[in-house]
């Protein structure tokens, strides 16, 4: 345990050092905050909160740009330091692989929880203040918001370790990197949307929908924070399918950490496997 | 699975490594006695680096066995033997942003050694007014330097120095064997890999010779140079225009006269046959003034036995 912490420590700050945390933090709360302060602006003085709208308005943002975060925190972590040559003195060290592997994640998600809610959190603070009134309700959405994001992160931050471990070199590591955020980000949705419209309803049932996207660490995301809360629902205009409540948010949560521990744990099996 | 090897600190049975493109070791014994300091040396792409890399587990044998201090290295299960160890890697690599202080730091806590002690191994190889200045500022000898720090955290037993001396200046490598010496004073084992020679002689209990992947040759210098069957050279000054009658005696045993002056002659001859030559030179009296003699050096045995092939 205490190698895994001195291993996670030594990463964190090593992202303080070079900025990394710095300008993730900037960039989600630039993020946050415009579409707080510009996005709303259409929905003038309806009486809809604006906390809830940004966190609507944030959770499909999210989806594209907190992976491509994680991804690039993550997909040089193990094959990066092999090239380099300081993965050779480390494995030296009375550390197994295994908590190579667990230090590296519990740094990297640390990183990344801290830039999410530095980013998100201020936001959040920055839109409670401007606003009249701001409910217990949306506190929690937005808490959510949050909480889920770093989920999400974590998610693929765990299949960047597998695009790690499995290439033998770096510049591979990046082609995939992007590769894996295209197909889970944008391609998986498009192809389920695809398949829809030409089965026309005869086959797949809404249930096996709902099924196909807890396959997708992304849509799971989508799943929680779109359907997680009814006025989120109403707001993303997602009522229609969270009103039949064919899936308890329980699921997608359980897809979610699903995409955190596999990938990372074959990771760690292929890792403890491999000549350096 | 583990050899049982009562003082053997290194011990490899038949160890080979084949990789699909190329036999980078074949069929290596080697065993390296507690407290020994082994040279291991041969040609770039003898198979060195690829055997420090099977002594501490980063690569598997493709067949044959190993045993380092009494674990087998290949065993994923059983890291913390690894305390024991101290490894110099040949290019030394850190994260470039940290400072030595905060590097130093992370490798004492992985090996549990408290941090006061880590700050003073920085002192001992001159880091001591650089520590807080990022790696990517270093100069190479100073991350050797740092390096070899590293490596001497925990007082390991055993050492596995890749090419340490390289980047030093002549002060730092006095220094650095200074060191060396006192490790072995507490009983270390040493394996080293170099391509300087000479300065390792004083120091070396064995020499291990390799060549295309195979140890060519084995053993103490004195072992080596017999092997090797190198002849020794003699310089020997004698009274002015003595030197042709000093010479003729010498002639007839076998030794070839290399160089011949007023003053002086250079003579090799058998090793064997060496002090049948001295009682001849004490005979000539005091025609003879001095008499050098020069062992072959490791570099000259080097060359003789990184030609040859593997047996």
């Amino acid at each position: 345990m205490n190698a895994i912490w001195t291993i996670a420590l030594k990463e964190f700050r090593d992202a303080l050092r070079n900025r990394w945390i710095l300008a993730a933090s900037l960039l989600l709360a630039l993020l946050a905050l415009s579409l707080a302060f510009v996005g709303t602006a259409p929905v003038g003085n309806v009486d809809v909160s604006m906390m809830q709208v940004t966190a609507v308005s944030l959770a499909s943002l999210s989806v594209f740009l907190v992976p491509l975060i994680a991804l690039m925190l993550s997909y040089d972590t193990i094959v990066g330091e092999i090239e380099r040559g300081s993965m050779l003195l480390l494995l030296t060290y009375p550390v197994s692989r295994w908590q190579i592997i667990f230090g590296k994640f519990l740094g990297h998600t640390m990183i990344l929880s801290v830039a999410t809610i530095i980013g998100y959190g201020s936001a959040g603070c920055l839109i409670a203040y401007n606003a009249e009134v701001t409910t217990v309700d949306d506190a929690l959405i937005f808490v959510s918001l949050i909480v889920t994001t770093i989920l999400l992160g974590s998610a693929f931050i765990s299949l960047g370790y597998l695009l790690s471990v499995i290439v033998k070199e770096r510049a591979t590591a990046i082609g995939l990197a992007v590769a894996v955020w295209l197909f889970f980000v944008l391609l998986y949705d498009m192809a389920v949307l695809g398949a829809l419209v030409v089965d026309q309803g005869e086959n797949m049932k809404a249930d096996f929908v709902n099924l196909l996207l807890l396959f997708n660490p992304a849509d799971s995301f989508r799943l929680l924070n779109l359907t997680g809360f009814d006025s989120m629902a109403a707001l993303s205009g997602m009522s229609s399918i969270a009103g039949r409540a064919i899936l308890p948010p329980e699921f997608a949560l359980f897809a979610l950490a699903s995409w955190i521990t596999l990938p990372l744990l074959i990771s760690g099996h292929i890792f403890s496997r491999r000549e350096i | 699975m583990t050899i049982t090897s009562d003082n053997n600190s290194i011990c490899l049975n038949k160890v080979s490594k084949w990789y699909p493109s190329h036999k980078a070791v074949t069929d290596v014994d080697l065993e390296v006695p507690e407290g020994c300091l082994m040279a291991l040396v041969g040609h770039n792409g003898a198979g060195k680096t690829t055997l420090m890399k099977l002594i501490l587990g980063l690569i598997q044998p493709t067949s044959g066995r190993l045993s380092i201090l009494g674990k087998n290295p290949g065993d994923q299960s059983v890291f913390k033997y690894r305390e024991g160890i101290g490894f110099l890697p040949e290019n030394i690599s850190f994260d470039a942003n940290m400072t030595g202080r905060e590097l130093i730091t992370f490798f004492s806590r992985l090996k549990q050694v408290n941090k006061s002690r880590s700050l003073e191994l920085l002192e001992m190889v001159g880091l001591a007014d650089a520590m807080d200045r990022r790696f990517k500022t270093y100069s190479k000898g100073m991350k050797q330097r740092l390096g070899l720090a590293q490596a001497l955290l925990g007082k390991p037993r055993l050492l596995l120095l890749d090419e340490p001396t390289s980047g030093l200046d002549p002060a730092a490598r006095r220094h650095f064997y200074d060191i060396i010496r006192e490790l072995r004073q507490d009983g270390a084992t040493i394996l080293l890999c170099s391509h300087v020679l000479t300065e390792l002689e004083a120091q070396t209990d064995a020499v291990t010779v390799m060549n295309s992947g195979r140890v060519v040759a084995s053993g103490t210098l004195d072992e080596l140079r017999e092997q090797a069957g190198l002849p020794l050279s003699m310089r020997i000054t004698v009274k002015e225009g003595m030197s042709e009658q000093v010479a003729s005696p010498l002639r007839a045993q076998q030794a070839t006269i290399t160089k011949l002056n007023g003053r002086h002659l250079e003579l090799e001859c058998d090793p064997q046959s060496k002090m049948k030559l001295l009682r001849h030179l004490s005979e000539a009296g005091s025609d003879v003034e001095d008499v050098e003699l020069f062992n072959s050096s490791l570099d000259q045995l080097y060359a003789v036995f990184s030609d040859r092939k593997g047996a």
